[in-house]
């Protein structure tokens, strides 16, 4: 590292781009997958073979036979296609998350870190205090008052993210803050916004792309769970947490496809985040050093 | 440096940072208790319609529900009634189930205790365990665990629950699939694959978190001064790696656990526990708003309280924590 | 007192009364490094006679504390060990077991920085009297008696407390004479010291230095004293060994070594340092930096593209080590640079 690491020139693709060849080939291979949920999350429905919301009771759990790589789900719905339906929402869901709850966590971890003192300590304590709320038990409160839905559980879950992601940003700006090159900057006369937008943030990028990466995880855990429970995504829309319970009585009278396969892709896609996360947060960890 | 320091002076200030931990886990309550009492407040439409879900209410009943909840007093009036009855335990009364909430909790309340005790057992001895054995041993079973982890740490309780279920419950039988059973022998049958399920992803991290901090512990220059004294491995094993690792080892055990409370609804409604967390979706569901900030108070104080354990115990065995020096 | 004319005090020459306390014959080191193999030192050689203190001299990457480590059997994983060395007649890589921890506790280790090397979260007295309880078998009360025993020689009276206290609670300093004094405990014949005083300020490296050596004496004990420092080691020990890029290049009587050095090198290292009673205009530094055994050229001389004293015949082979006027040099041209090198190094 330079000894006055002023941003980069790069431009932020260029630099994206480098980072990820950096991490290696797992990591890589963990891209490529999440790439190919992102596809599906775009156009899923599109690519569906069949109509992945028409019910047909008459073919309900019949197995993998014709076209039907994966058979018909609880209500005569072909599963792959309600899979690939679901991607959609399984995907975008946690992706709101990751960008209300981000962005918020690094605005307040940075006005903590840069005014110190006694706000740093009051925004501190309060991040401390706020850590009482596990998402989900948000999430549960939030559809009983607002009722169930994918938008009130996104929002529970980013309020319940956001202190999070603060408390663990807040000591790398505080490192960051310290460095020679902001007081150079300082007392050059640059206003303190236009330091931490062009310098500082970008000076710890790779630290908040790994901590939004497995953040994204987290996210689509939860949410799936509370779909799952029937609070999130509502049936009939097609999601993978929504899949797993409704196809769930299918495993007790060996009908497991529906809900395997998608409690499958939940955790591919949930192994791609963290592979790819773990990487990219040793990737920003060696460059600080 | 170098001040005489006693027991009395070590335990004066293990006082003091408890205090201060303690009136940090007051105001984390008094915020979430009002959090919850607000989000009746929230929800659309007026209070009572909140309360009631949306039912209809006979006559009169408008005014019994004022005057039970205050309705007609300013709001923070509202909440001291509302927080002062619940520290009395009284958390109001199910609009669905017409009973007292208090009952409906302290009847379920073991279930999800019990739950979380057994998976948490399994956390503590199968995941430090794993974490101890191949963060010491490099070689095959530490990269095969490095594996085994990283994908279980991807599997959400629901899904191991119904792989679970798959494997255990209906392939093999050896595990009942739904209900809680009766007497002690048959719960812990029905509960074990619960258990399970609720700490498999758990389990890895601990695991994982284990290891690294006993392969970063073992390099420490300390332990090379333990053997070059000729201190036999196994002293050096526990005393030095293992109970320096004890500290990173104890916060992600902690923060692990007390993440289980909110996670165990996910597994009771799974598996058709009648759990706090299950009567919880339950009441969300339905609607029934009393139940719900009941339940999520008694929640949010056991999440909250076994962090203050946590922290606790870390001061206990991290004694530069106490007594003012700088962890490293 | 030191006599450095000592005639069994000049390394592997027949010894007149005693056989040498610790003999290191050829030992060679190689460490995997990514994959790969690096050799960090090579063929060194030297003894430490019983009641003898040793200086270990040399720049970073010289080997001296891998050579420490090999003597101590704390080398990493995966190090290949070829040489012999030998303490008190029994061949140390061959020990294992019960016998390897009695020699642990006869040969005692002192570390650089106490504060890394001393477990923060135990006692005091909990590391001062481990080796007692659980290598030599000493009973707990007894051994809590002879640690405050020891630290009232090492200059930390109150004792009693002090086991009760936990090392961020006592001053860089005082941990070091606490590391001392642990050392001590067990009763050793030879003190392995690398760099005790190098992380400490100056007022207490003199302290430490001090109540060291006094101690040393006073016990008889035997010390390999390890350090970057000529000036320390010419001050502590007897004899001195000077090592460059993994190997040994001279042995020589403390006294001699800056009057009569047989090695370049030495007269190189001797003449950079600052030396208050003279002013010079430029600090004779040596030109480029320490290489570290695995760099060196494989067949010539390891010091050859540093020296002034360069000449074809030191690019031919690995010159091996010779004896010279009582002590022993790695120079080809050692006879011949004889009463050049102190002066200015350049014939």
């Amino acid at each position: 590292m330079s000894a006055v690491p002023l941003a980069s020139e790069a431009s932020p693709p260029g630099r994206a781009l480098a980072l990820l060849r950096a991490t290696g080939p797992a990591g890589i291979a963990s891209a490529i997958v999440l790439a190919v949920a992102a596809f599906a999350a775009v156009i899923g429905p599109l690519l569906a073979p069949y109509d992945p919301n028409l019910p047909n009771l008459a073919l309900a759990w019949v197995g993998p036979v014709g076209g039907h790589l994966l058979g018909y789900d609880f209500e005569g719905r072909d599963v792959l296609s309600r899979l690939l339906a679901g991607a959609q929402t399984a995907m975008l869901g946690p992706l709101a998350v990751v960008m209300i709850s981000v962005p918020g966590g690094t605005l307040i971890a940075v006005t903590a870190a840069w005014c110190r003192g006694a706000s740093d300590a009051v925004i501190s304590s309060g991040l401390n205090v706020l850590f009482a709320f596990p998402g989900i038990l948000l999430a549960l409160l939030a559809a009983a008052v607002f009722g169930a839905g994918l938008p009130a559980a996104v929002l529970a879950l980013s309020a319940a993210y956001t202190p999070y992601v603060a408390r663990v940003l807040r000591g790398a700006v505080l490192k960051e803050r310290s460095q020679p090159y902001v007081a150079a900057l300082e007392v050059q006369g640059a206003p303190a916004t236009l330091i931490c937008l062009r310098h500082l943030v970008p000076n710890i990028a790779p630290l908040i792309a790994a901590q939004a990466t497995i953040l994204f995880g987290y996210a689509m855990v939860d949410l799936a769970a509370i779909s799952f429970l029937g609070l999130g995504v509502q049936p009939p829309t097609a999601n993978w947490g929504v899949m797993i319970s409704e196809n769930q009585v299918g495993l007790l009278e060996g009908y497991p496809l529906p809900a395997l396969t998608a409690g499958a892709c939940i955790v591919v896609v949930v192994i791609a985040v963290n592979v790819l996360g773990e990487r990219l947060f040793d990737q920003a960890q060696d460059a600080r050093r | 440096m170098g001040q005489p320091t006693g027991w009395g002076r070590l335990k004066r200030m293990r006082w003091r940072l408890f205090a201060r931990r303690l009136a940090i886990l007051i105001a984390s309550l008094l915020i979430a208790s009002f959090v919850i009492f607000a989000a009746l407040y929230l929800a659309p439409g007026n209070p009572v319609a909140a309360l009631s879900g949306g039912r209809p209410l006979p006559p009169g009943s408008i005014h019994v529900l004022d005057q039970r909840y205050h309705l007609n007093e300013p709001f923070l009036t509202q909440y001291w009634y509302w927080l002062d009855n619940a520290l009395h335990g009284n958390l109001g009364i199910s609009i669905a189930l017409r009973e007292n909430v208090s009952t409906l909790i302290a009847s379920r309340i073991w279930t999800t205790a019990g739950l979380v005790l057994y998976a948490s057992v399994i956390i503590v001895v199968l995941g430090v365990g794993l974490g101890i054995v191949s963060g010491l041993r490099p070689g095959r079973l530490d990269t095969s665990t490095l594996v085994v982890t990283a994908v279980s740490a991807a599997i959400p309780a629901f899904v191991a629950a119904i792989a679970l279920i798959l494997l255990f419950a209906v392939k093999l039988r050896w595990f009942p699939a739904l209900g809680n059973g009766t007497g002690l022998v048959s719960n812990i049958r029905h509960f074990t694959l619960p258990a399970v399920a609720l700490a498999f992803a758990s389990l890895a991290i601990v695991a994982r978190v284990t290891r690294a901090a006993v392969r970063t512990e073992s390099d420490r220059e300390h332990v090379q001064t333990a053997v070059s004294r000729g201190i036999p491995d196994r002293y050096v094993i526990w005393r030095h790696i293992v109970r320096n690792a004890a500290i990173p080892i104890t916060t992600i055990t902690g923060i692990t656990i007390a993440s289980l409370i909110a996670v165990a609804a996910v597994v009771e409604v799974a598996f058709g526990l009648n759990g706090l967390g299950a009567y919880l979706v339950q009441a969300a569901q339905s609607k029934d708003i009393a139940v719900v900030q009941g339940i999520s108070l008694v929640l949010v104080t056991a999440f909250v309280v076994v962090n203050l354990l946590v922290d606790v115990l870390y001061t206990v065995l991290d004694p530069r924590v106490a007594l003012g020096g700088s962890p490293r | 007192m030191s006599n450095p004319a000592r005639a069994d005090a000049a390394g592997p020459t027949k010894a007149a009364s005693s056989a040498p306390l610790l003999d290191v014959t050829g030992l060679s080191v190689l460490l995997q490094v990514n994959g790969a193999s690096r050799a960090v030192l090579r063929d060194v050689s030297f003894t430490v006679a019983r009641g003898e203190a040793v200086g270990l001299v040399g720049e970073s990457g010289a080997g001296k504390t891998m050579t420490a480590r090999a003597i101590g059997r704390l080398l990493p994983r995966g190090a290949q060990v070829r040489g012999t060395i030998r303490f008190d007649g029994s061949e140390v890589g061959a020990l294992s077991g019960a016998d390897l921890r009695r020699y642990r506790s006869r040969v005692a280790m002192i570390f650089q920085d106490p504060r890394v090397h001393i477990n923060p979260v135990r006692r005091v007295g909990d590391f001062l009297t481990e080796a007692l309880r659980t290598n030599l078998g000493v009973p707990p009360a007894q051994a809590r008696r002879r640690a405050v025993d020891v630290l009232a020689q090492v200059g930390i009276e109150d004792g009693l407390r002090r086991l009760r206290q936990y090392p961020h609670q006592m001053s860089g300093g005082m941990l070091q004479r606490v590391m001392i004094a642990a050392a001590l405990l067990t009763g050793p014949r030879l003190l392995l010291a690398d760099e005790p005083t190098t992380a400490l300020d100056t007022t207490t490296q003199a302290e430490v230095m001090t109540i060291l050596d006094g101690l040393r004496r006073e016990f008889g004990l035997a010390m390999l004293f390890i350090t970057h420092d000529l000036d320390l080691a010419a001050a502590i020990c007897d004899r001195t060994v000077v090592m460059y890029a993994g190997q040994v290049v001279e042995v020589r009587a403390s006294a001699l070594l800056h009057t009569d050095p047989l090695h370049p090198y030495t007269a190189a290292l001797a003449a950079a340092r600052p030396d208050i009673t003279r002013t010079v205009h430029r600090l004779p530094a040596i030109p480029g930096r320490p290489l570290s055994a695995f760099e060196t050229p494989p067949d010539e001389c390891a010091f050859a593209s540093r020296c002034t004293c360069t000449r074809d015949v030191c690019r031919t082979a690995v010159p091996g080590l010779a004896e010279l006027d009582g002590g022993l040099s790695r120079c080809i041209r050692a006879h011949e640079l004889r009463g050049q090198l102190q002066a200015a190094p350049d014939a």
